[in-house]
């Protein structure tokens, strides 16, 4: 990949909407009284957020008193090593077509990553859509197709749709490794950890867009914290920055909404009941860096079982092989839920790059590790 | 993969399964548009829509979808979206 090229304020596509933006935030942050000593932590929860933030410098932009702290929002990040390990022995049984989006090829697991097994022989493929991995099941009867599932909210609606379309088609070779996950469960994890002190969020859009916003009701309502849903341009980032903040100087806690043009108050109905139909919660669902997390992973539903990858291979969470530990000397757990930045990370730039990614977080460029990697990095070179 | 990319659809392909041509910065795609269809499945031409990963997630204005376009562009995203879509008509090759 070759190096990005910078981007400041003064590039931004709306700059005088920027620094108007700018300036309320820091008069915000000055009447709460938030200092460089004293921050108040605002968590994007988001890895599309987390890109945006790096790509555009707000970090640095924003006044001294506002820190963000980066949130588990990245699901290949998240991913356990466990998982990519049965990835790849689902991916080496003779006769399977494994199927994957892109962004989870280089996601490292103990023997192999991904990208590792199709070198040495197996059949991966990258896919864009589990569309197309449907149509390879059409197309190649003998053979079975396999489909990762894997993401949050936004993702889900499209395997659970994918997987009630092959029912209706009664395809019979066709089946999905279900790795979904969940946004509220883990902020609530968040929550309850004594050691993390989070003044306010910024919501997931395009997670939002699916649930709608009242799933976030428990943060304002049991924990007091502002949360305001986001769009990931730079102005809608800066814009929830400022809601968060007036929130915190007014004494209030709500789940408000910047991203209204494309997130409806009560998400998307088909989209809610397709998943609905198609998936239950687990008791609870390892995350790399956070543990497992009590009903915060889905799994296919009894009715839908003879596509369910889990089931078809006899692996996954049913079979109680679990809880292979994750790597040594890296912080990614530390750093997945913002208690160490990247760089405190003694492996970052070192064994960790995102050509040889060690940790998940530097495999996508929604990874703290790789955006601070891709941007951050460069900037203070450049400086 | 969780950020999706504007597309306008050009036609329905197929009703039944609920699929559409969408063109995507200038690059052709099916695309289901089952959580977008409401009753007329026609009206949705000209439209444009969020995809995410090959499906149709919400419905959003022209200025909206340009907006979001060069942020994604910005971002690296939108090639990284268009490069998928490649690799998967590879794939099924
Ligand atoms: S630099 Fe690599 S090993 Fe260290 S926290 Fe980031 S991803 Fe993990």
């Amino acid at each position: 990949m070759t190096a990005p090229v910078l981007k400041f304020a003064s590039e931004f596509r709306d700059p005088a909407a920027a620094k108007v933006l700018l300036a309320a935030i820091a008069r915000k942050a000055d009447e709460i009284g938030a200092t460089r000593a004293k921050p108040v932590h605002i968590m994007e929860i988001c890895g599309g957020h987390t890109h945006s933030i790096f790509r555009y410098g707000l970090d640095k932009l924003i006044h001294d008193g506002v820190e963000f702290i980066h949130g588990p929002g990245c699901p290949v990040c998240v991913l356990p090593m466990a998982r990519v390990d049965e990835c790849v022995e689902i991916a080496e049984t003779p006769g399977v077509i494994f199927t994957t989006f892109g962004d989870a090829m280089r996601v490292p697991g103990h023997r192999k990553s991904l990208i590792q097994a199709k070198s040495a022989g197996a059949d991966i493929r990258m896919v864009y859509s589990p569309l197309d991995a449907l149509e390879l099941a059409r197309r190649n009867p003998g053979r079975e197709v396999v489909f990762f599932g894997l993401g949050f909210e936004t993702t889900t609606p499209s395997t659970a749709l994918s997987i009630q379309a092959a029912a209706r088609e009664r395809l019979t070779n066709f089946s999905v490794f279900c790795n979904h996950i969940t946004v509220p469960e883990p902020i609530k994890a968040l929550l309850d950890d004594p050691d993390m002190r989070l003044d306010g969020f910024i919501g997931p859009g395009h997670v939002s867009m699916v649930i709608g916003i009242h799933p976030y009701d428990f943060i304002a309502a049991d924990y007091g914290k502002p949360i305001v849903v986001a769009g990931f341009e730079p102005t809608d980032l800066l814009q929830s920055v400022l809601m968060v903040l007036t929130q915190i100087a007014e004494g209030r806690a709500a789940v408000e909404n910047q991203y209204g043009r494309v997130v409806p108050e009560h998400g998307n109905p088909v989209s809610l009941a397709a998943i609905a139909d198609v998936y239950e919660r687990r008791p609870s669902f390892e995350w790399r860096g956070l543990g497992e997390i009590d009903a915060s992973g889905l799994r296919i539903r009894p009715k839908y079982a003879a596509f369910d990858a889990e089931e078809k291979f006899g692996i996954g969470y049913a079979t109680g092989r679990r809880n292979v530990p994750e790597l040594e000397g890296c912080a990614c757990g530390s750093v997945m839920i913002g208690k160490l930045k990247p760089t405190q990370c003694p492996q970052f730039g070192k064994g960790c790059v995102p050509e040889m990614p060690l940790g998940a977080l530097m495999v996508s460029s929604e990874g703290a590790c790789a955006a601070y990697w891709q941007y951050a990095g460069a900037r203070e070179a450049a400086e | 993969m969780c950020l999706g990319i504007p597309g306008k659809i050009i036609a329905i392909t197929d009703a039944a399964r609920l699929m559409a041509m969408a063109e995507v910065s200038g690059v052709r795609r099916e695309v289901n548009v089952a959580c977008v269809a409401g009753n007329d499945l026609e009206a949705l031409v000209g439209a444009w829509t969020l995809i995410h990963v090959g499906f149709a997630m919400s419905l959003i204005d022209e200025d909206e979808a340009a907006r979001t376009l060069e942020a994604l562009r910005d971002l690296g995203e939108a090639q990284e979206a268009l490069d998928q879509m490649a690799a998967a008509d590879e794939a099924l090759a």
